[in-house]
């Protein structure tokens, strides 16, 4: 089962919201916000193909209630980019709520009830943007004409600010809370009758908003994955196949048994050679009193593994294997002119080769569940999981039970980056508690973390480009080859996805005549997933990086160069190319088009920020790229510079950035923050190595991540300012700062890179 | 299994454990305190920092038996109202982004600052290199030190 991801296929977009009054029944179901007041439920409606109405499900409540407070549920999962405060912002100041009275409840996961809750793609904002207005609009609405009728006035002398409905020329005002009863015998207004207010009318949409659980965050109070307890419970710390597609031969446990704390050994299936996105590997599990009991009886197990097929697999074989092939032909995912007419037709040739290895998520926050089964057959799960709806799906499959009977709570996430929608872990937790009949909570450790991560594939490429003899670039052959996520679950799945090659390939925007991308087999020996910006990350290396280099022969400027390159300003589909789909992070070509002119400036407003030219004639070595992906528009200037030791220092960085609308300003400016330093880590330490089928880094020692001396000094996001559609901010800032990092390295250091992590030494 | 009598944020408690427990798992598993961190188990992340007689260290590679009669402090008593200078400055450059590596930043830099009111940026750096963010949080958590050092 794999889940609808924006990279694999077409999401449904939302493009009709419907506010609605609950029932009493329903009311009592969403138990947390029993206790009276005014309740409203808000329906995300999907459009199917043929413009009919597809799903009709409630998706978000908001109560108020008579002590002013608003209740805003966030179904969401929040894992660090502040989206369970972003969303329920634009709901609470379309509404006129006062910020400081609203709270914010998370969801369980249910797809009846919340529709699409995956947390992934960066589509949080894109998609529930529109919708929470809305919900916010018809509430306002309500709210204004409940305060008209009680005053005996014209409601559209109304308006509401900071939990108040205002009558500006008479000065009455009430609070929400006062309204309540009134607000009850009203019906849901017509949406044709709903305003929304302008841009500029808001007070939180566009401003730096703090999020909302940071006091609980900085006194230690928030609660993540681990930190529930249930009374009986039991700790499991599993060791599992070493290799995928490993099996237990046999296996001993009496040592183990005889660690004080821990209370039993219970094998878990895998699922073989095709360990798929949603299932637990292979594995013994060591239930104990406390955790620690279960470390120590983990390590006391002895277990003859059959290694089974991929005993013998070498990440440095296979990245050998991968080069190799893309000097053959490969299958043809994009076509434009003819690339093998331009090459004959002579002038210079470039052609690189590129190298990137596997990444692991390293989330600090190691994966972790509590199940509880209960004497009804039923079980409730808290999980720190970005997909709760395929985590419910999950385990009702593994349990062989109704879905009806899984009930999957939300932590907060130690951090996610796409690890934390593969639910394996929380079935883990699950098929546990089933078996013993008690609560169980599964700790993942960090070597269980880096051994058994769903990885971003190791990937080599080969780009050839050519020049005319003016020097104009009139052909590019791109190869590209990884073992694809498809893999995982298929090992007979041999090529990327349409999908994962529109992150950054297929959909090269660069005004070109001839143009062929083609894509090679990889098998996936291992657990292949996604990570923050997914292909992207590789692409961008290859194609930024190459661009760099041509225009340095041909003496221009980069920022120039790629300007010039982008062309006219045009809105590209890339329709009549593309040898297969082209899923645009899930929506429609002609709504969110890429689009030159978007490009084009942010990558103008980077220049004038960084003070590219100044900065070069004062001889300081920066470097640039521009990457769009998840329908957000980048750009990434990267200075570097040697300490006195000799030591790479970054000081300063640079970002533009066109996300539409932007929502949270600061937690806009956090996100690339934080991007730039997780691809800090990606460009210059991190890497996971196979040999004999298994990972050889154990800890932060071996994969290592980026410490606060490495990181960059200064960190600066320019947000342009846009009436367009909103889009996400979590993994669009990854991509372009690899390769203007690499880019501004050369200029350092005279040498141009093409393999990451950039080798030791070479810094 | 022996019996300890520890001091935890000010309070004298019992637990039963293994000699070799480490402190981190006494504090969660035994004491219920949820805010200190497991991260890598290894002294390697920092997430799991407490203060041993106001010493920022790594409770995960402390055996309980190790700890003696000296005062542990977790994050829930690094302040009794939650507004520790540094908890403060926390707030106002809106440092976390996930949170999870949060409490073991702060109560390292509580260490940091209770040894040196007023480090330069790089002794800020050096002092910090042991507790990894992954979600990048850096360079607030600099920021934010720098703000609570100056009004200190
Ligand atoms: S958990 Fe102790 S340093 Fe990482
Ligand atoms: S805030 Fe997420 S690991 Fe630091």
């Amino acid at each position: 089962m794999i889940p609808k991801l924006p990279f694999f296929s077409k999401k449904e977009p939302i493009d009709k919201s419907r506010v609605y009054l609950p029932d009493r029944r329903e009311f009592l179901k969403i138990s947390s916000l029993i206790g009276g007041g005014f309740l409203l439920g808000v329906n995300f409606q999907c459009a199917g193909p043929k413009g009919e109405t597809r799903t009709f499900a409630p998706n978000a409540y908001l109560r108020i209630a008579s002590d002013n407070t608003v209740t805003i549920i966030a179904h969401r999962s929040e894992m660090g980019t502040g989206i369970r405060t972003t969303l329920p912002m634009v709901l609470a100041d379309e509404l006129g709520a006062d910020w400081k009275a609203v709270r914010i409840e998370q969801a369980v996961g249910d797809e009846a009830t919340y529709g699409d809750q995956n947390t992934d793609g960066s589509y949080s904002i894109r998609m529930f943007f529109e919708p929470m207005r809305r919900a916010g609009a018809t509430a306002r609405h309500m709210l204004r004409q409940a305060a008209a009728e009680q005053w005996d006035l014209d409601v559209s002398g109304c308006d509401t600010r900071d939990g108040m409905v205002i009558h500006e020329s008479s000065g009455q005002q009430i609070p929400f809370g006062d309204l309540v009863e009134r607000l009850q015998q009203l019906s849901i207004p017509e949406e044709e009758s709903l305003t929304l207010r302008s841009l500029s009318d808001y007070t939180l949409v566009g401003k730096d908003v703090p999020i909302y659980d940071i006091q609980e965050i900085t006194q230690g109070k928030a609660r993540f994955g681990a930190d529930l307890d249930l009374p009986g419970q039991q700790i499991a710390v599993i060791l599992r196949s070493p290799v995928v597609g490993a099996t237990i031969r046999s296996y001993n446990e009496e040592k183990a048994l005889q660690v004080p704390g821990v209370t039993q050994v219970i094998k878990i299936a895998g699922n073989g050679l095709h360990p798929g996105l949603n299932k637990p590997l292979e594995g013994l599990a060591v239930l104990a009193d406390h955790t620690w009991a279960a470390m120590k009886g983990r390590e006391a197990l002895e277990v003859d593994w059959d290694l089974g097929d991929n005993w013998d697999y070498q990440c440095a074989t296979q990245m050998e294997a991968m080069i190799a092939s893309t000097q053959q032909e490969g299958r043809l995912r994009r076509e434009k002119g003819s690339v093998k007419t331009a090459f004959a037709g002579g002038g210079k040739a470039f052609e690189n080769t590129y190298r990137a290895p596997y990444y692991a998520h390293a989330t600090i926050e190691p994966p972790a569940a509590l199940a509880d089964y209960k004497d009804d057959g039923s079980i409730v799960i808290w999980a720190p999981t970005q997909h709760p709806q395929w985590a419910r799906d999950s385990v009702a499959e593994a349990l062989d039970m109704d879905v009806s009977r899984v009930t999957v709570h939300v932590t907060l996430l130690g951090g996610g980056f796409g690890r934390k929608s593969k639910p394996d872990f929380v079935v883990e937790a699950a098929l546990l508690s089933k078996a013993i009949q008690k609560p169980v909570r599964v700790q993942w450790t960090r070597e269980d973390d880096l051994h058994h991560d769903f990885y971003h594939s190791h990937s080599a490429q080969r780009i050839k480009a050519q020049l005319d003899g003016s020097g104009k670039l009139v052909a590019w052959n791109h190869h590209t080859v990884f073992p694809a996520i498809g893999g995982t679950s298929n090992a007979e799945e041999l090529h990327p996805s349409d999908g994962e090659m529109g992150l950054g390939c297929t959909d090269f925007p660069y005004d070109v005549p001839n143009i062929r991308i083609e894509s090679h087999e990889a098998r996936a020996h291992t657990r292949v997933g996604w990570l923050r910006s997914v292909s992207n990350i590789h692409h961008a290396f290859a194609i930024c990086t190459m661009l760099d280099e041509i225009a340095e022969d041909q003496r221009m400027d980069p920022v120039d160069y790629v300007l010039s390159l982008l062309g006219e300003d045009r809105k590209l589909s890339f329709a009549e190319e593309m040898k297969g789909s082209y899923p645009n992070y899930g929506e429609a070509i002609e709504e969110y088009p890429w689009d030159t002119a978007r490009m084009k400036a942010v990558i103008r407003r980077v220049a004038a920020e960084a003070g590219w030219e100044e900065a070069i004639n004062q001889g300081k070595t920066l470097g640039f790229a521009a990457h769009k992906s998840f329908l957000t528009y980048v750009a990434c200037i990267v200075e570097v510079a040697e300490d006195a030791s000799g030591n790479l220092i970054i000081p300063e960085v640079h970002y533009a950035v066109d996300c539409g609308i932007p929502v949270n300003t600061d937690r806009i400016r956090s996100q690339f923050e934080g991007g730039a330093q997780f691809a800090t880590s990606l460009a210059l330490s991190s890497a996971i190595r196979f040999e004999n089928g298994q990972v050889i880094q154990n800890n932060f020692d071996g994969y290592q991540i980026i410490r606060m001396p490495e990181a960059p000094k200064k960190i600066y996001t320019h947000i342009i300012e846009s009436t367009e559609k909103p889009t996400g901010v979590g993994e669009p800032p990854v991509p372009p700062f690899i390769p203007a990092l690499c880019n501004a390295l050369y200029k350092l250091k005279g040498k141009r890179i093409y393999e990451l992590p950039i080798k030791e030494g070479f810094a | 299994m022996e019996k300890y009598r520890l001091s935890v944020n000010g309070k004298m408690q019992e637990v039963t454990a293994p000699a070799d427990m480490p402190l981190l798992w006494v504090i969660r598993d035994l004491l219920s305190l949820k805010g200190t961190k497991f991260g890598c188990g290894q002294a390697l992340c920092g997430a799991c920092t407490v203060h041993v007689d106001g010493v920022a260290t790594r409770s995960c590679s402390l055996p309980v038996s190790a700890v003696g009669d000296r005062a542990v402090t977790t994050i829930e008593g690094l302040s009794p109202t939650g507004d520790h200078p540094l908890q403060q400055a926390w707030e106002a450059h809106v440092v976390p982004q996930c949170g999870y590596c949060q409490s073991g930043q702060l109560m390292n830099a509580a260490a940091l600052l209770a040894e040196n009111p007023r480090p330069s940026e790089s002794e800020i750096e050096a002092a910090m290199a042991g507790n990894l963010c992954r979600c990048g949080t850096y360079n607030r958590i600099k920021d934010a030190i720098l703000t609570a050092s100056s009004q200190s």
